[in-house]
């Protein structure tokens, strides 16, 4: 679904909706303060301790309700670790505390890509270029049909069964997506630049894959078996997770695409309506916001990808009333909706077709 | 002992694989800030007043901390209002001291933002950030026979760490003499201790000359107090103007070699603020790069425009591609106006500009 832009936001309207969004920017940048400090350490201690906790109950896994313990443990702190630390601290979210351990130039997360080749693909290419056919890699990454002016193939067809077996394994889907093989194939991409990235991988895979699946098992002893199954199951787990919320956040029905064209020219105000317009929401309790890395507020999210996680749940209803005000679809519903809707979408482009 | 810590380290080194990609460190940290090493914190445990406007506060440093030679400085890192704000400080202490502690005295800028925080609302407990003792200004290995130490104002700082040392030291003393200047008696930082050591040691002369009465201390004061200032070792610490003096009066007697100085301001004196609109001079500090750059082309652009290879992605703001260490000075960013000069701090250059005169590491 591509859109044309509305007459009246091109103009004036474009204008001042920039000014409004980058009001409440100003607002939060002011804002910021020891509270929100204080936050980011506080999930960062809880989920150091739920790792540890974790890790120490699978050891002694043969124990099951000791697995059971552990492996929950562990789950959620894999997902706290990725979406709401890892995502949002390499968004620079937190680099205005000048803190060294809490920064997006030296933080790196617990997932098999290397933090700073993600930052390129993600922060540097995807929120650029949101919802751009031919741009932003993310719209389908690079496998995906998921809008009409993306040239069908007939692999396309296979893109539900693909979407089956990428969730639960997210991150290795992600890992390969950050290598760019498709931008060495387009001659964008050197060989070379190529073989760096794959050793930056490999040395950081190797240190992620060992740790869950070689070296705590062996310390487990005679918990090794369940102890790596408990691993695997925390790994799984946090994958269908993200890879839930992050499709949940892009691709529901009314999340609309542009065109190269469109975006010529692009003013700071349409850029945010872009920004509004490519993703979509998930509504949901607080408990919910912080493991989805508060990108249940997709929306915000996009259109101040720095601005603290944690302040997303008070700019929303700002956000939204601008969109209600300016006529502009501000998509949200439950999770249930958003999943079910992607779903669709994935369905309808995986046959041609606008 | 040192076989075990030896043996403790190489654990630690082992234990990273099971903590990847953080480091055990950030796990003891969390139990303790003191344990981790990676980012080495030190614990307020007192602060005193030493003056009106002076206060020591002593610190228990973390596993990170390296130790420190007499006459050092500290930078430290205080968190205010979520974001750790850096000053340095000399240390008072004796290093390797038997209670393991180390001490700073800050004096209040009343119109600073950090040291009056750090003397007024700083109670014990509060952790503080480390980074390694810094400075050339020290007491070599090898001590000549008769020195002269002459300091003004918080000058007296890192000359104080020095003289415990000496004091700390066991006999023979070199013949020390300390000439410090003040306001008055009242503003003497360590003035009671000093002249209560004097009166202790039969090594130390300790001198106070008042600029409330007098005036400025001046080379010729120093003739007059210490008449054989030539053939003394001597170290320098204070306002850039009696350092001036004394490298000039030193240079002239053909004794510059004998003259050690400290200037607490390492980096330019910078104008105020109002000249930001009128951008300034950028110093790229790895290539040696130097331009003059406006208040409104983002430095990334002044820096490739000049030929220095710098760090992009988006180049609008978004992906935090672009960020590169400011060593010092002050810039603004474009879309808000907000001004940042935290020495250290990573500035986004695609959305920066100069607002004076300023060096990025690049
Ligand atoms: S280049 Fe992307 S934030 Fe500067």
């Amino acid at each position: 679904m591509t859109l044309t832009r509305p007459a009246a936001i091109e103009t004036a309207l474009g204008k001042e909706l920039g000014e409004e969004l980058d009001r409440i920017r100003a607002d939060i940048i002011a804002a910021r303060a020891a509270d929100d400090a204080r936050y980011i350490r506080t999930v960062i201690a809880a989920q150091r301790s739920l790792e540890a906790g974790g890790r120490a109950a699978l050891a002694v896994s043969l124990f099951p309700p000791a697995w059971a313990a552990g492996t929950a443990m562990l789950a959620v702190a894999k997902i706290l670790e990725n979406m709401e630390l890892g995502h949002n601290i390499l968004h620079g979210q937190w680099d205005w505390m000048g803190d060294p351990a809490i920064h997006s130039a030296t933080w790196e997360w617990d997932f098999l890509t290397p933090a700073e080749a993600w930052k390129h693909t993600h922060n540097h290419l995807h929120h650029t270029w949101t919802n751009v056919v031919d741009r932003d890699r993310d719209l389908g990454y690079v496998v995906f049909r998921m809008s009409g002016d993306q040239r069908w193939r007939p692999r396309h067809l296979a893109q539900p069964l693909y979407n089956f077996v990428l969730a639960p394994f997210f991150e290795w889907g992600i890992a390969l997506y950050d290598l760019e093989p498709d931008a060495v194939a387009a001659g964008r991409k050197s060989w070379r630049s190529l073989a760096a990235d794959l050793t930056g991988f490999l040395g950081k895979a190797t240190r992620q894959l060992a740790k869950d699946y070689v070296l705590f098992p062996l310390l487990a002893g005679p918990s090794a078996l369940p102890c790596l199954l408990g691993n695997l199951t925390a790994n799984t787990v946090r994958n269908l997770w993200s890879h839930t919320i992050i499709f949940c956040g892009h691709f529901p029905g009314d999340v609309q695409t542009f065109t190269e064209e469109y975006i010529d020219g692009e003013t700071r105000g349409q850029w945010y309506l872009r920004q509004i317009q490519g993703s979509a929401n998930i509504e949901g309790g607080p408990l919910f916001h912080i493991l989805s890395g508060n990108l249940g507020h997709q929306i915000e999210h996009h259109a101040f990808p720095d601005l603290p996680s944690n302040r997303y749940a008070e700019i929303a209803p700002r956000v939204r009333e601008l969109c209600e005000k300016y006529g502009i679809p501000y998509v949200t519903g439950p999770l249930w909706r958003q999943y079910g809707s992607t779903w669709g979408r994935i369905l309808r482009f995986a046959v041609p077709g606008k | 002992m040192p076989e075990l810590l030896a043996l403790a380290s190489r654990l630690l080194d082992v234990a990273s694989w099971l903590t990847s990609p953080l480091t055990p460190d950030d796990y003891l940290g969390l139990i303790d800030p003191l344990l981790g090493a990676r980012f080495p914190v030190g614990r307020v445990t007192g602060v005193w007043p030493e003056t009106p406007d002076a206060v020591t506060l002593a610190l228990r440093p973390g596993r990170g901390w390296a130790g420190h030679r007499p006459g050092q400085y500290l930078p430290v890192g205080v968190e205010m209002d979520g974001v750790w704000q850096w000053r340095t400080y000399s240390l008072t202490s004796v290093p390797g001291r038997q209670d393991g502690l180390l001490t700073i005295t800050v004096k209040v800028t009343p119109e600073g933002r950090v040291s009056p925080q750090l003397a007024r609302r700083t109670p014990p407990g509060t952790v503080l950030r480390l980074v390694p003792a810094q400075g050339e200004f020290v007491l070599p290995d090898r001590l000549a026979s008769r020195i002269l130490l002459v300091t003004a104002g918080s000058g007296i700082t890192p000359v104080m760490g020095m003289l415990r040392t000496l004091m700390s030291r066991r006999p023979p003393h070199p013949d020390v003499v300390l000439v410090h200047s003040a306001p008055c008696a009242r503003d003497s930082i360590f003035g009671s201790e000093l002249h209560a050591a004097r009166r202790r040691l039969d090594w130390l002369d300790y001198v106070e000359h008042h600029t409330r009465p007098h005036g400025r201390l001046a080379p010729d004061d120093l003739a007059r107090l210490c008449p054989d200032w030539p053939e003394r070792e001597t170290w320098a610490c204070g306002p850039a103007a009696l350092l001036d003096a004394v490298e000039c009066h030193w240079g002239r007697a053909g004794l510059g070699e004998r003259l050690h100085v400290e200037r607490f301001q390492l980096d330019p004196v910078l104008p105020p603020d109002h000249d930001a609109a009128s951008g300034g001079r950028v110093l790229f500090t790895h290539t040696g790069v130097e331009v003059t750059a406006d208040a409104v082309t983002p430095l990334l652009v002044v820096g490739e425009s000049a030929g220095v290879v710098m760090p992009y992605g988006c180049r609008r703001g978004i992906c935090f591609g672009c960020l590169t260490p400011l060593r010092y000075g002050r810039v603004c960013d474009l879309r808000t106006g907000e001004v940042h000069d935290r020495a250290g701090q990573m500035i986004q250059t695609c959305v920066s500009a100069a607002a004076g005169p300023l060096a990025l590491d690049a």
